[in-house]
């Protein structure tokens, strides 16, 4: 049986909301994607049947945060393939990131390098920037290839003994672009270096098979995998999180205190420091659970078939061309674009008119729009429960911009 | 199909290009950003003896309303002063609802921006470069 769109859009309540009149065409899932009913009721039932500090009460209704915000780990775990208390729960998918420039950039001597590449979101450019200032490390670039592909080609020369640490994108949050990663964890492996993927556009795809990835770190955003706000992960290697200081202190994260010095308690509370997001965490969990449920194989061609849908569309439209790559191969459904004459955000506005909500501009990685010389792009990212009558608003509103606009 | 916003003036205003370009030797420019979505206006000045514009041109890398808002500009401000582009300002505050008042020409024709909170700021963008530009 083919991919059931309409039965997973009937799950997200929001979906069915009119808004001035009109239906929702969401594409800007990229941003932060919509919550199913089952994370929905997840965080309803934690703050109405079991709402309560965790790890540290003896009542039953600590007991029951404890049970639910753990279990919640062990779901997130599940969906990455990886054990539970290899899974630590961040304020986001930036904290996590952040985390880690902190945590692993403590293990680090100055000279040493840390490679990302240029295609990076802010997240992933900022907090090596501010480790690079604090602590002397370098910070090497991997080039973008014209159709927006991280330049895997460029990467072993790019190597050095010095290389600690590869952090990029696993799916471009600009073009959709996937990264080979068989072929980083290769370079890396030749110079001894770590791999970190920010997986926060990935993740809202499906499962993730960590084990077979072979990287050291993984991280990202609740929000953005059908889950709440104010929650991310971060996953690593247990001997890199063993080795790891904490990033903050506090509450929950330590063994025993004295005034002169502090032990610290074991991965993953280490890195939880003060009361962790319990409900967006549980929210989270039913998110990776409900996720689980989904068939992906229909749902990724379910959602390359609306991306075909696009590309032939903006095909037809004068002056439309989209900044990626070109193919389905090895992508997801972001898909930016250009319309000749037309500033982004002028097309996203006329969009809204239509009812259909993308997003435009510059998709927080500057530095991939200053190397194209680009304004910014209108950005489509698709979730399962989008279809063809999506993308055909969305054409039509495109279409109007172009024939309006300029 | 809702499209107040890019009524026929706005994109006639953008469209004009009034003023667009570089001088070749300005007594003052300067370049301004908004961090939010990337426009940024670049504004070159000839001022006289008495402190009044008596050239100026601009180069928008952003949406429509701020061309059109630099093309509006670029009309209104030959001969004014500091003090006389301030009253343009105030004219494109009230037209976007950010000052109580009516709006004169040529800014009045933004008042559907009114409606559009996130976008006001692509509309003032110019004249920030343009205080900036003046002596
Ligand atoms: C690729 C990528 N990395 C990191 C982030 C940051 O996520 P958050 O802002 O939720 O921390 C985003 C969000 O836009 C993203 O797309």
């Amino acid at each position: 049986m083919s991919f059931d769109a309409a039965a997973v859009r009937d799950q997200f309540p929001i979906l069915s909301e009119i808004i001035d009149g009109r239906p929702v065409h969401y594409l800007d899932n990229g941003a932060s994607a919509q919550v199913p009913r089952a994370v929905l009721d997840a965080v309803r039932k934690y703050e109405t049947t079991g709402r309560a500090n965790v790890l540290r009460g003896v009542h039953r209704l600590a007991e029951r945060a404890t049970d639910a915000y753990e279990n919640a780990r062990a779901e997130v775990a599940a969906f990455l393939g990886v054990p539970a208390m290899e899974i630590v729960f961040t304020g986001g998918c930036t904290a996590a990131i952040n985390l880690v420039a902190y945590a692993y950039g403590a293990l680090l001597k100055p000279g040493d390098r840390i490679l990302i590449s240029e295609l990076e979101h802010h997240s992933n450019i900022v907090p090596w920037q501010l480790l690079r200032d604090r602590a002397g490390i370098e910070l090497d670039m991997v080039p973008v290839t014209t159709d927006g592909r991280i330049d895997l080609e460029k990467l072993p020369r790019l190597m050095t003994p010095r290389t600690r640490l590869i952090s990029l994108a696993h799916v471009s949050n600009v073009t959709g672009a996937m990264v080979d990663v068989a072929a980083v964890v290769a370079a890396a492996k030749s110079v001894g270096a770590k791999v970190m993927l920010d997986g926060a556009q990935r993740a809202p795809h499906g499962p993730v098979d960590l084990p077979t990835l072979g990287v050291d770190f993984y991280v990202f955003a609740g929000h953005k995998a059908y889950g709440p706000n104010g929650v991310g992960v971060l996953w690593a290697r247990p001997e890199l999180l063993e080795a790891m200081p904490p990033f903050m202190g506090g509450g929950s994260m330590i063994g025993r205190v004295t005034l002169a010095e502090t032990t610290w308690a074991p991965p993953p509370r280490r890195f939880e420091a003060g009361t962790p997001p319990i409900g967006p965490a549980i929210g989270l969990g039913a998110a990776c659970a409900w996720m689980r449920t989904l068939d992906w194989t229909g749902a990724h061609a379910h959602e390359m078939t609306m991306v075909q849908q696009l590309m032939d569309g903006l095909q037809e439209i004068d002056g439309a061309r989209i900044f990626g790559p070109a193919g389905l191969q090895n992508r997801y459904p972001v898909v930016s674009f250009l319309l000749d004459g037309v500033h982004p955000h002028d097309v996203a506005q006329t969009l809204d008119s239509f009812g259909v909500a993308v997003r435009a501009g510059h998709h927080c990685a500057q530095p991939l729009m200053d190397r194209f010389d680009l304004d910014g792009t209108t950005r489509v990212s698709m979730a399962p429960y989008n279809d063809r009558s999506d993308i055909d608003a969305l054409l039509t509103g495109v279409r109007h911009a172009a024939r309006t606009l300029r | 199909m809702s499209d107040q916003l890019y009524q026929e003036r706005i994109v006639a205003l953008a469209k004009a290009r009034t003023g667009a370009g570089k001088l070749t030797a300005p007594t003052g420019s300067a370049r301004r950003d908004n961090p939010l979505c990337g426009d940024r206006v670049t504004i070159d000045v000839k001022v006289d003896g008495q402190g009044r514009i008596a050239e100026i041109a601009h180069q928008v890398r952003g949406c429509l309303l701020c061309q059109a808002s630099a093309s509006a500009l670029a009309a209104a401000a030959v001969g004014r002063d500091a003090a006389g582009v301030a009253m343009l300002r105030q004219d494109a505050e009230r037209a976007v609802g950010r000052q109580e008042g009516e709006a004169a020409e040529p800014f009045a024709a933004f008042a559907p921006v009114r409606a559009h909170k996130s976008r006001q700021e692509c509309v003032l963008l110019p004249f920030e470069a343009l205080k900036d530009a003046l002596p």
